[in-house]
């Protein structure tokens, strides 16, 4: 099950804390992070990536961006080298 | 443009833009703005508030064109790469409180974040005190956001909502140039300017009018946070704000040192006092009401640029809070603090504690 964490609207540091708050809640090795702005999707990205997860998908929405993280490691994939794609 | 975007959100972008602003500033001092004052938001803010006459404190007033720069290179910055985003709502009279209590702390101290690190940077010793106040205002504000504290969702508004600060600024850069500062005059119409103390001393404007445009761009491509360098280190053990903010400080001790302007110690140093206790407390409410509002004073610039109307009421805050501080005596001077500075920082804690323990009811 993907767990869901919309962080739509809220400024810093929400975004990181409840990206955090879902990792560490350990419910689901998969979690989807609804965000609105650019700043929040570095930093989501960017946070998810420091605590050893991957960037599996990175989806463009009407309102916003869906970032989707997998538990694990990818050292190939680098959150940096994710939006260059 | 993809590779510059993704250069800003790296680790080596923020570390450039710390660099730059640690050039920049110290240069500015050394072309005229006050000592270790630099790019200092609290303060330009205080004089942009005296030039409109919202305060009469005849040492501290000069329209800042560094001001004007940081938000409309944000504007810009926003446009070019498509971040503009009018957006409004998120507890709007809660961020002019907080706003208004950061800059009656800044100006205890003597200095917003940025200012302490410049302060640092030229040898000032009181300068690590303020820090250690700012990060222990901060870390206060951590332990708020751990346990749910949150200003709620902002909404999408209209596109002109979101310019009005940078159209305030264009207003000001206006009137500054339809009304220079004349040598001798106190005052050129609506506008007064200081003919002795800080407010006297500035870089010329073209030349400020740049450096602010240049660092408000890179400042809103990179996210360049003086107080959430610290809160992310405190929150998470993250380093990358902290590394522009360590860079900033380096850069600019290293250009005092080569300009001749680092003079450590205690004493004698400018636009400032050795009251540690308040200098320690002012930061500390600065710290906490920064650290509620979710960006130092140049974040909120940065972000009033890119269409957050909630940090433009978080700076209207801030420009009233100097206009309370220098009218009623909350201000410090070199001499010492203000006659009501103690207690308007027992008082800005009060609200902040207030306002951080009464909104962390968690918000779907």
């Amino acid at each position: 099950m993907v767990v869901k964490v919309d962080v739509r609207g809220l400024s810093c540091p929400q975004p990181v804390l409840m990206t955090m708050n879902a990792i560490k809640s350990g419910q689901s090795d998969e979690i989807c992070i609804v965000v609105d702005n650019d700043t929040a999707k570095e930093n989501v990205c960017r946070a998810a990536t420091d605590r050893g997860w991957t960037l599996s998908e990175i989806r463009d929405e009407s309102d916003g961006c869906a970032i989707t993280i997998k538990k694990g490691k990818d050292k190939e994939l680098g959150y940096l080298r994710f939006f260059e794609k | 443009m993809v590779g510059l975007k993704n250069f800003f959100a790296g680790r080596w972008g923020i570390i450039a833009v710390g660099i730059v602003i640690g050039i920049l500033a110290p240069l500015l001092q050394k072309l005229g703005n006050p000592g270790n004052m630099g790019v200092c938001v609290a303060c330009f803010l205080r004089d942009i508030t005296g030039a409109v006459g919202l305060h009469r404190a005849d040492v501290v007033q000069y329209v800042r064109p560094e001001i004007i720069g940081f938000v409309l290179g944000s504007l810009i910055a926003a446009l070019m790469f498509k971040e503009y985003r009018p957006r409004l709502g998120s507890a709007p009279v809660v961020r002019f409180v907080l706003g208004a209590f950061a800059m009656i702390g800044a100006l205890v101290f003597l200095g917003c974040p940025w200012r302490a690190a410049l302060r640092l940077a030229g040898g000032d010793g009181s300068a690590i005190i303020g820090l250690l106040g700012l990060g222990f205002g901060i870390w206060v504000g951590t332990l708020f956001l751990k346990s749910g504290y949150s200003l709620g969702r902002t909404q999408q508004t209209h596109f002109t909502a979101g310019l009005m600060l940078p159209i305030i600024m264009a207003g000001l850069l206006f009137l500054m140039l339809v009304y220079p500062p004349i040598s001798g005059q106190a005052k050129n119409e609506v506008l007064f300017f200081s003919l002795k103390g800080p407010g006297s001393m500035h870089a010329p404007l073209l030349i400020s009018l740049a450096v602010g445009l240049l660092i408000g761009f890179l400042a809103q491509r990179s996210r360049f946070c003086t107080m959430g360098a610290i809160r992310d280190f405190v929150l998470f053990r993250h380093m990358h704000l902290l590394s522009g903010f360590i860079a900033l400080i380096v850069t600019a001790f290293v250009f005092n040192f080569l300009a001749g302007q680092f003079h450590p110690g205690f004493q004698g140093q400018p636009v400032a006092h050795t009251m540690q206790v308040w200098n320690f407390a002012g930061m500390m409410l600065s710290g906490l009401a920064f650290c509620l509002a979710g960006g130092c004073p140049g974040r909120q610039l940065f972000l009033s640029g890119e269409g957050d109307g909630d940090a433009a009421i978080f700076v209207l805050g801030m420009v009233f809070g100097a206009a309370f501080s220098h009218n009623f005596g909350l201000a410090s001077t070199p001499k010492g603090i203000g006659p009501y500075g103690i207690q308007a920082v027992i008082i800005g804690m009060l609200v902040c504690l207030f306002i951080g323990f009464t909104m962390r009811k968690r918000i779907a």
